[in-house]
């Protein structure tokens, strides 16, 4: 095949076992001899515990054990900050389970382990618990007040603060033709991949090794915490993912449960399994989203802008974990998107509330952050009586001035710096795919009794980068098959033929003869994980450099075999080829057979082996614009999306198959978000959306097809690839472009989310009113 | 408090007689007594379809069902699909058409859609929308899987009638 394999619509090899049934999944591991867990919560959002008593439970037939933080002593661990390690963040950490009180409704008390996961159920409802009920705080606004403490010890609720200080906005804004304030206000929601959380650990006592499966996204980093936790090396923990149901920021994180489940099976030397029901995953794994920003913004008569100004408050849940002030903070980050704002000022805060913990959810606060910016500058637009497509043309950085150095718009020893891009090319070809033009004329009331409108976003969003590397490992084996071992783990993607099409390429073999294997800590002593759209950026460009090194290696085996310069010869799909003669070409495999028969001291080891790292804290910047076009039924408040084009420019496509996938399915999920979903708290701190049924996802109905267009116009000039990633594009721009559509159908300003119909009915009675 | 039951019921073509206790869902008999777990469990109350298999030809959410009532019943779940190794013209769409990501959402939704086409060998894309509503998916924006489900009906229509009548008279 002398075509690329990159850039081929491939189908997906994974599929085959997903379509059959015969995926595994966590909840699919059995073994012998193995018991379930049951986590007992807490009913209390802010409460002290008295006593607990576990022995009704313990008596029970068919309990195996029951323990609470006593019994885990003085192995007591919290769940570590991984990123975003604001200074002040670390006395809010959560212990495994909880230590004298509870925070939030769904904190873990105790565990039960039975022969069942019925009877560990069962189990729970006999543990008795006495409680002194406290005051919760639920509201950032109120938390700030510092009347009612999360953790009263800590004497606030404010547990970090950060500054972004770029130029002078204060002389800009002093200066400004043009200012504004408002206050916007994204809600509470949540990934909810498909597949819960769940676990099974199995401490082997005589070889005194511990695996575990279910482990995913981060699985060398978990695998460390939980081998300090257990005082185990680190060597003898194998992490394994299996399958999994989906990631979306939540899933593979590190929560309370993965010190739980090991730490049973230590105790009890069985197999020890937790499944995650769907109310519990509502209740205890990440919440997202949910910042609040008083933004202001500065700008000439003409719509130049000049400064932004930003007080944001992230509500953090009752205790910060893993990701540490990520949230509130990327909210901060790109804030400024693609435009050239040379003046920016942001202040962070970390606010802690009787509320399960914040976490990322796909483009975390970069969802959050464009909404704000797109909703602002469409305000601007209408004061300054400017078109909202011209503004924002006029602001627009240029190819000219990229490589564009935003600043240090991260607490991170890196600046942001917009890597590459042709802005003004992709909102183009948006505007004229969309047929812009032709579709604003739509606006307003129509004879479906609806209002219509039509609404813009542009973003730009980080890819790659963030924690330093990924690694690969190649080996050539019989018949000249591939086996590539990836330190990046997956959560649905499709490494295993994304990364097989990277490989193909670059060592010059037939895609058919490379198999991928991932996911299982063995395979690779160190790796950080997916997420940040950053598998193909770092892993890619791992898999490809590798290639390149064992390519080499190849050919100086072949060379030596044949006896002849290795300069003459080459690669071409799975044969080695002597360049310009007449030679008959030598099947890789032909070359591996005589290695393995008949190497010699002098020549080495037999097999034909590479490893390389792509090591690189350069994040690339992915772009593009969301367009939609809604109506609105004025009577029910109900909101239809009609319409919707997503047009993102992801430096190079590896499989326009799975990029298409992940941009339609990022921007059902982002419509979901800005629509149906919330996660409602109630009296005293009761979240009321424990359900599907309560929590509603979208589903087949509620959406229209999403049209996109792909653009490469702008390889990234940071990795060999010129990849960018392509995960999280769909879902950037979805607040921001349904905020003004619906802005726009119903001659309002849309300042905080969901779009739920019982809050633009709310909208259009304050209009009504005046 | 150990009530166990005797169940009788033919799944994916095999008998099978096993002692159960009354209080296990059907979705639990499969995936823990069978060892089929290609039925999966998304949510557990009967919202998200991802446990959906065949019983009697009707699609059904095996998380709401106990299963005892499934007694004498004929079930097909997702590893009944394929003949060996020939897939079902669905699972061949679903593939060919990227119709899934993580896939576990998947088997839910070509059992639903294997139920439907049988009802509705010729739908139109409105009427897949509509069929598959009640089966979430949170990777691929259901698109995809609309247009698999498309492409499979023609195939799948052409097939003989369902093989099993229904105990109950609904339509």
């Amino acid at each position: 095949m002398a075509e690329s394999y990159i850039g081929a619509p491939i189908r997906r090899r994974e599929d085959i076992r997903f379509i059959t049934g015969a995926g595994t999944y966590v909840d699919d591991i059995k073994l012998p001899h193995m018991v379930h867990a049951a986590i007992l919560r807490s009913p209390h959002a802010h409460a002290r515990i008295l006593s607990i008593d576990t022995k009704r439970a313990e008596a029970l037939p068919g309990v195996v054990s029951v323990f609470t933080l006593e019994d885990i002593g003085e192995l007591d661990a919290t769940v570590p900050i991984r990123m975003y390690k604001i200074p002040g963040l670390d006395k809010y950490l959560q212990p495994s389970l909880a230590r004298d009180m509870v925070r939030y409704v769904g904190e873990p008390v105790a565990v039960a382990v039975a022969e069942s996961r019925y009877l560990a159920e069962d189990a729970l409802d006999a543990i008795d618990v006495d409680y002194e009920i406290l005051q919760e705080v639920m509201d950032v606004r109120e938390a700030l007040e510092d009347k009612v403490l999360v953790h009263e010890h800590n004497g606030t609720n404010l547990a970090g603060v950060h500054h972004v200080s770029i130029g002078d906005a204060d002389k800009a804004f002093a200066e400004a033709d043009y200012t504004r304030r408002e206050e916007f206000r994204v809600h509470r929601f949540t990934g909810n991949p498909m597949e819960t959380r769940g676990a099974v650990a199995h401490f082997d006592r005589g070889k005194g090794e511990l695996r575990v499966y279910g482990a995913t996204k981060l699985p060398h980093l978990n695998r460390q915490t939980i081998a300090a936790f257990l005082q185990l090396p680190e060597h003898k923990c194998h992490f394994e993912e299996n399958d999994v149901g989906g990631g979306f920021g939540i899933r593979g994180e590190l929560y309370p449960e993965d010190f739980l489940i090991p730490f049973a099976s230590v105790r009890l030397g069985l197999p020890v399994k937790w499944i995650e029901d769907r109310r519990e995953h509502l209740l205890a794994a990440n919440h997202s989203r949910q910042v609040t920003c008083e933004l202001e913004i500065a700008a000439r008569k003409d719509g130049t802008l000049l400064a932004l100004r930003a007080q944001i408050y992230g509500d953090m849940g009752a205790y910060v974990r893993t990701h540490g002030g990520l949230v509130p903070c990327s909210t901060a980050a790109l804030l400024t998107g693609p435009y050239r704002i040379p003046n920016y000022e942001a202040k962070i805060h970390c606010i802690m509330t009787n509320k399960t913990g914040l976490g990322t959810l796909r483009a975390p606060g970069r969802v959050e952050s464009c909404f704000y910016r797109e909703r602002m500058l469409d305000m601007m637009a209408r004061d300054l009586d400017l078109d909202p497509v011209e503004l924002r043309k006029k602001n627009l950085v240029t190819p000219e001035e990229i490589p564009y150095e935003i600043g240090f718009t991260r607490p991170s020893s890196h600046p942001t710096i917009l890597d590459s891009g042709d802005y003004a090319s992709a909102l183009r070809q948006a505007l004229e795919r969309f047929q812009y033009d032709e579709m604003l004329e739509l606006q307003g009331l129509r004879d479906d009794g609806r209002y219509h409108g039509v609404g813009l976003s542009y973003f730009v969003k980080n890819t790659g980068g963030l924690e330093p590397y990924e690694g690969a490992r190649m080996v050539v084996g019989e018949g000249g098959g591939v086996s590539v071992y990836l330190s990046i783990a997956q959560l649905g993607q499709g490494h295993e033929t994304a990364m097989a099409q990277i490989c193909a390429d670059a060592l010059c073999v037939p895609m058919d003869a490379i198999s991928v294997f991932h996911g299982n800590t063995d395979l690779s002593p160190f790796g950080w994980g997916t997420f940040a759209s950053r598998g193909t950026v770092m892993a890619g460009n791992a898999v490809h450099l590798t290639a390149l090194q064992l390519k080499d290696k190849i050919l100086e085996a072949a060379a030596r075999h044949l006896d002849v310069d290795a300069a003459n010869l080459s690669l071409e799909d799975g044969n080695i080829v002597q360049t310009g003669t007449e030679a008959p070409a030598l099947p890789l495999g032909e070359l591996v057979a005589h290695m393995r028969e008949s190497i010699t001291p002098e020549q080495g080891v037999p097999e034909l082996e590479a490893t390389a790292y792509y090591n690189s804290n350069n994040i690339t910047h992915t772009y593009g614009v969301h367009l939609a076009h809604v109506a609105v039924d004025p009577e029910t408040g109900m909101l239809e999306v009609l319409k919707y084009l997503v047009v993102e420019d992801v430096g190079r496509v590896v499989n326009p198959l799975m990029v298409h996938g992940q941009t339609v399915g990022a921007a059902v999920q982002g419509i979901g978000g800005v629509v149906l979903e919330e996660l409602v708290y109630g009296e005293g701190g009761q979240l009321l959306t424990t359900t599907f049924l309560d929590y509603l996802l979208p589903t087949s109905t509620d959406v229209p097809p999403i049209d996109d267009l792909v653009l490469e116009e702008a390889p990234s000039p940071y990795n060999p690839l010129g990849v960018k990633g392509a995960g999280e594009g769909g879902i950037v721009g979805t607040a921001g472009a349904l905020g003004n559509a619906v802005s726009n159908a119903l001659g309002i300003e849309v300042k905080d989310l969901p779009l739920s119909p019982d809050r633009i009915r709310a909208w259009l009675r304050a209009r009504e009113d005046g | 408090m150990s009530t166990k039951s005797i169940l009788n019921l033919t799944v994916n073509g095999k008998a099978y007689e096993k002692l159960v206790e009354v209080r296990m869902t059907l979705a639990d008999f499969l995936r823990n007594e069978l060892d089929l777990t290609g039925t999966h469990l998304g949510c557990e109350h009967g919202v998200c379809g991802a446990c959906t298999v065949i019983m009697n030809g009707e699609a059904v959410r095996s998380c709401l069902l106990l299963a005892v009532q499934a007694e004498g019943a004929t079930l097909e779940t997702v590893e009944g699909l394929a003949d060996g190794d020939q897939l079902h013209p669905l699972q061949a769409a679903f593939q060919d058409r990227h119709a899934l990501q993580c896939g576990f959402c998947t088997p839910g939704f070509l059992m639903t859609a294997s139920a439907f086409l049988k009802e509705n060998p010729q739908p139109t894309d409105a009427e897949i929308r509509q069929a598959i509503s009640g089966n979430i998916c949170r990777c691929t924006g259901y698109q995809p899987i609309i247009e698999a489900i498309a492409q499979a009906a023609p195939e799948v229509g052409g097939s003989p009638p369902p093989r099993h009548s229904r105990e109950s008279g609904n339509p």
